[in-house]
C-alpha cells in the first residue's frame, strides 16, 4: 500500500456558501504542489470524498496565478443558510474537511511543502 | 502619484463595533467602508420596516457613527460609504444626521436607493419571471410569500452621490464591491467601460469586503498570527492604473496566503467574477510581496458587465427550531442518536424536515469524517422545520424531559426551550438592468 499524507501538508484553503452550493478553494504552497494537485485532485475525486453529503455535481475551476483550484459543490448545503438544519449551514468548515483528505505521498513532496512560515507582521 | 486609501471596518452585521473606530484612527483613510448586509439580512429588515416605517436599517451603524464622531472631528476629509441603509436608507440617513448634529458635525449625506423591487413586484412579474437561479422554478409559485426582493446595485449611484458632494453615502442593497468601486471611479474619473480598471476595483473590494478575513481571520496557518486580540482590518492604496497595495495599520497586516484564501472565498468561476459593473478575471492578477505586512496586486483584467442585476429574494417558508443536549459516558454517539429519535417520535406527528446531529462526532461534514474513537461526550443537536408553528413549539418542549427519561449521561439542558422562529428562504434571480432605476438623493 502506498504511503499517505494529508492534503494540508501541501495546500491550504477556505470555503463558503453561495445559496445551497458551497465553494472550496484549495491553494498549493508551491508550483510543484499545484502541478500535482491539478493532476490528482480532480472534480471526481472531490465529489467521491464528499459523497455522503450528496452534492449533485462538482465543478473545478483553475486559478494558476495564485496556485489555486476552486471547487463548486452544488446542492451540498442541505438548504443553505436559510433552510439548512445542519450546524454548519454555510459550509464554512468544508475546506478543513477536504484538507484532511489522505493523498498518496507524491514522489517529489519535498518541493511541495510550505516555505519557512511567514509570521504576519513580523 | 495620486493614491486613495479605502479601508473596510465591517464585514457583516454583527462584526466588531470597535474595528471601524480603530481602523479610522490608525489607518489615515480617505474612505471608510462598512458592509452590513448578508444574503438574508434584508428579509429581517423588511419585517422591521413593516412594523415601523422608520425602521429597517442596520442599527449598529448609528452606534459606530456615534463612536466615530471624535475621529470625524479630527479628520474632516474622511468619507464613509456603507450599505447600512438596508430596506430604509432614508430613515438611516435621517438618524445619522441626528447623531452627527449631537456631536456638532455637519456632513452632506448621500442616499442611494432603487434596489427595493418589492413595491413593484406585481407590475414587474408579467415581463420578469425571476426564475430561481438554482432550481429553475418561477417566482409566481411563491409570490404571496415574498417578504423582500432587492437588486444588487452597482457603483454608479455611489460615484454619483460623491460627485454631488456627499461625505457619507448610505445605500440599500448594492454589490459589496460597489462600496470600493464607487469611490475609486469618483476619485480617478475612470470610464464605465474601462473594464480592466473596474476589474481592479472589484478585486480590491472583494479582498476587503469581509474585513479581518483578509488579515489573518480564518487563515489556515492560524498559528502564525502573533496576537489574536489585535486582528487587523484591511485597507487598499489604489492608484490610477488600477494597481494597489493592501495592508492594515492595526493588527498584523496581510500576506500572500491570507489574501489568496480571501480572493477565492465565495467565488464560482474565478475567470468570470460577476459584479454589476464588470466581469472581473481573478486569474489575471499578480500578487507581489512588498514587505511583511503588505502585498501589491496588479494586472487585473475584466470584461463588459452582463445586462442583468442579481436579485436576492426572501420568502416565508414555515418555522424552525433547534435544541441541544450534552450526552456523556460510554457510547455517547449511540445514546445521542437514540435521544434524538425519541424526541422526534415524542412530538406525536411527523415533522416536514428534521435533523439529528452529534457535535463532536463529525457533524460538520456528516458521513465524510467518522470519529475514530469513542468521544467522552458529544452535543446532541436536534432541528426541525415545519409549516406549522405549533408543531415546532411542541418539539421545543421535548428536549428537557430527556434529562430524566433518557439513557444515563444526559446533561447540559441549561438554555431553556428553544424558540420557534420563522424561516425566510432564499431565492436568487436576475433582472434586466433597464427595469431597475437607482436613485440618488442628498440630505444636508
Amino acid at each position: 500500500m502506498s504511503q499517505k499524507i494529508a492534503l494540508n501538508e501541501i495546500a491550504h484553503g477556505r470555503s463558503g456558501d453561495k445559496g445551497n452550493h458551497a465553494n472550496i478553494a484549495i491553494i498549493a504552497y508551491t508550483q510543484a504542489g499545484y502541478d500535482w494537485l491539478r493532476d490528482h485532485l480532480t472534480a471526481d475525486a472531490v465529489a467521491q470524498y464528499f459523497k455522503p453529503m450528496l452534492p449533485s455535481r462538482v465543478i473545478r475551476y483553475e486559478a494558476p496565478n495564485v496556485l489555486g483550484l476552486n471547487f463548486v459543490l452544488h446542492d451540498i448545503l442541505a438548504g443553505g443558510a436559510s433552510r439548512s438544519l445542519r450546524i454548519d449551514t454555510q459550509g464554512k468548515t468544508l475546506a478543513l474537511t477536504l484538507l484532511r483528505m489522505p493523498i498518496d505521498l507524491p514522489a517529489n513532496v519535498e518541493r511541495m511543502l510550505r516555505e519557512p512560515p511567514s509570521r504576519l507582521g513580523r | 502619484m495620486k493614491t486613495i486609501r479605502i479601508g473596510n471596518g465591517c464585514g457583516f452585521w454583527g462584526d466588531s463595533v470597535d474595528a471601524p473606530i480603530r481602523l479610522a484612527q490608525r489607518g489615515r483613510l480617505d474612505y471608510l467602508t462598512l458592509e452590513y448586509l448578508a444574503e438574508l439580512t434584508m428579509s429581517i429588515l423588511a419585517l422591521q420596516k413593516q412594523r415601523d416605517p422608520e425602521a429597517g436599517y442596520a442599527g449598529d451603524f448609528l452606534d459606530v457613527l456615534q463612536r466615530l464622531t471624535p475621529v470625524l472631528q479630527q479628520q474632516p476629509n474622511l468619507k464613509i460609504i456603507t450599505n447600512a441603509g438596508g430596506m430604509n436608507p432614508s430613515a438611516c440617513a435621517r438618524q445619522a444626521k441626528v447623531v452627527l448634529q449631537k456631536a456638532g458635525l455637519t456632513r452632506r449625506i448621500g442616499i442611494v436607493s432603487g434596489d427595493d423591487l418589492l413595491p413593484r413586484l406585481d407590475a414587474l412579474l408579467p415581463q420578469h419571471p425571476f426564475t430561481n437561479l438554482d432550481t429553475g422554478e418561477l417566482l409566481a409559485t411563491i409570490t404571496p410569500r415574498v417578504v423582500s426582493a432587492n437588486a444588487y446595485l452597482g457603483a454608479k449611484p455611489i460615484a454619483e452621490a460623491l460627485a454631488q458632494g456627499a461625505q457619507i453615502v448610505i445605500t440599500g442593497r448594492v454589490a459589496d464591491a460597489s462600496l470600493t468601486m464607487g469611490p475609486a471611479v469618483h476619485e480617478f474619473g475612470w470610464l464605465w467601460d474601462d473594464w480592466d480598471r473596474l476589474s481592479a476595483a472589484s478585486v480590491a473590494g472583494h479582498l476587503i469586503e469581509c474585513g479581518a478575513q483578509a488579515c489573518g481571520g480564518l487563515w489556515c496557518n492560524w498559528r502564525d498570527v502573533p496576537d489574536w486580540s489585535d486582528i487587523g482590518y484591511p485597507h487598499v492604496d489604489l492608484t490610477d492604473d488600477g494597481s494597489f497595495t493592501i495592508s492594515s495599520d492595526a493588527g498584523p497586516g496581510v500576506n500572500r496566503e491570507t489574501l489568496v484564501e480571501q480572493l477565492l472565498y465565495e467565488v464560482g468561476d474565478p475567470l468570470k467574477y460577476l459584479t454589476p459593473d464588470v466581469v472581473a478575471d481573478f486569474t489575471s492578477i499578480s500578487l507581489t510581496t512588498v514587505d511583511e505586512r503588505t502585498v501589491r496586486v496588479s494586472g487585473a483584467q475584466g470584461d463588459e458587465a452582463t445586462s442583468t442585476y442579481k436579485v436576492s429574494i426572501a420568502y416565508r417558508d414555515g418555522y424552525t427550531a433547534s435544541g441541544t443536549l450534552t450526552i456523556a459516558g460510554r457510547d455517547a454517539v449511540a445514546k445521542a442518536q437514540l435521544c434524538g429519535k425519541a424526541i422526534l417520535q415524542r412530538i406525536g406527528v411527523a415533522v416536514d424536515r428534521s435533523n439529528i446531529e452529534c457535535i463532536g462526532g463529525g457533524a460538520c461534514a456528516p458521513g465524510v469524517i467518522d470519529p475514530s474513537a469513542d468521544p467522552p461526550e458529544v452535543m446532541l443537536r436536534v432541528s426541525v422545520h415545519d409549516r406549522r408553528k405549533d408543531v415546532v413549539e411542541r418539539f421545543a418542549k421535548e428536549l428537557a424531559p430527556l434529562v430524566t427519561s433518557g439513557p444515563p449521561g444526559v446533561t447540559g439542558y441549561t438554555t431553556g426551550r428553544p424558540a420557534a422562529r420563522e424561516v425566510f428562504a432564499y431565492w436568487p434571480a436576475l433582472i434586466e438592468k433597464n427595469a431597475v432605476e437607482s436613485k440618488v438623493e442628498m440630505l444636508t
